[in-house]
């Protein structure tokens, strides 16, 4: 049996395709395929149905033997020809239990929204908070950021890795911070201090959130800013944590987990 | 699972919090629906098929401000919503 989740957050689309196999009476999920797109256009479902169809080419697979297809992120409810739908906590707790059993306390930082999810290591989100507000403390204000430094988002997170200074930014909006920002560069602040001004303020205010749910070894972080490399080093240091778990695949995570609560709610 | 709904900002952290496990099979007749002033509760079928209450999206971002009214400064004593919801699942941060 093949299933599909699908993530339709704010600025990407991910599709992960999983199969299941019985291997003597115990069931294992295997990932067949997986398809990340930037929509071209406002029509999510379009947005969906072009990745979905890009994600079954890449794996050689057909629409028709895919038994059922969960969708989660903020635009979940754009894609019509989803089989039903899940928030992103449990989609988050569930494809992180897939990686890491051990997880308790997953940190999801995506383009738009930031999260905090405990999990109780069946797969099951026990408790969460978000930030519906600001966008201070997700991708998007990292993006807007390296763009006021011209930087690409690469480059600005490894060069906060070069920088050993804690600027403390006070400013709780993106608009306010970009202001900040240039301020700095006005003063000569080399790019790299004001670099990892920047991610610290966005980890702090993840980590905020966060310590609202708890902090539980292990810790996970998910989401497309996993790659930054700076903000995960803020991100430690703001939670005071030796370690943070990061999957291979941390953007897919929460299709991932969409695809496989789609292949429990088969049987 | 404990949900909590609102955000933080320059000024403090908003949050309401539902603990569902004990909304689930609500003993007070989902009187946080009609409690609150505001009408902010709404009911919700969550991921596990169960029927509980979430706060309405569009009251989200400004809880602050909708929240006013009901606290000490508007004149009340305790919590519309609190009080309503005797089994004790919703809770202010603030």
């Amino acid at each position: 049996m093949i299933t599909a989740g699908i993530d339709m957050g704010s600025r990407t689309v991910k599709v992960v395709l999983v199969e299941e196999e019985n291997a003597g009476g115990k069931l294992n999920y295997v990932v067949k395929g997986k398809h990340l797109m930037f929509p071209g256009d406002l029509d999510g479902d379009a947005a969906a149905d072009k990745a979905f169809d890009e994600a079954l080419s890449s794996a050689g697979l057909d629409r028709a033997k895919v038994s059922a297809v969960f969708a989660t992120g903020a635009g979940r409810k754009m894609v019509n020809f989803a089989t039903d739908s899940v928030t992103e906590m449990s989609a988050g707790a569930k494809g992180v239990s897939w990686f890491f059993p051990t997880a308790r306390t997953i940190v999801d930082v995506g383009a738009e929204e930031g999260r905090g999810i405990k999990t109780d290591g069946t797969g099951k989100a026990t408790d969460f908070a978000g930030n519906e507000k600001c966008a201070a403390g997700a991708g998007s204000f990292a993006e807007a950021m390296s763009r006021a430094l011209q930087l690409s988002l690469k480059e600005f997170g490894d060069a906060s890795l070069r920088s050993d200074k804690s600027i403390p930014m006070n400013a709780q909006c993106t608009v306010f911070a970009e202001s900040e920002v240039v301020s700095l560069i006005h003063s000569s602040t080399p790019k790299e201090d004001i670099a990892k001004a920047v991610l610290d303020a966005v980890a702090s205010r993840v980590c905020a959130m966060v310590r609202r749910v708890g902090i539980d070894n292990d810790v996970v972080l998910i989401g497309g800013m996993v790659h930054n490399a700076g903000f995960v080093s803020s991100l430690k240091a703001a939670m005071d944590l030796q370690e943070v778990k990061l999957p291979d695949m941390p953007e897919f995570v929460s299709a991932l987990g969409c695809a496989l609560l789609a292949a429990e709610r088969q049987h | 699972m404990i949900a909590n709904y609102g955000y933080k900002d320059g000024s403090g952290e908003y949050y309401i919090s539902i603990d569902t496990d004990k909304c689930i099979n609500c003993e007070a007749g989902r009187a946080c629906l009609t409690g609150c002033p505001k009408g902010m509760f709404e009911t919700m079928t969550d991921d596990y098929d169960d029927e509980v209450v979430q706060i309405k999206q569009n009251f989200r971002r400004s809880l602050a401000y909708d929240c006013a009214g009901c606290k000490p400064a508007g004149g009340y004593t305790s919590l519309p919503c609190t009080t309503a919801c005797t089994p004790g699942a919703v809770k202010h941060s603030w």
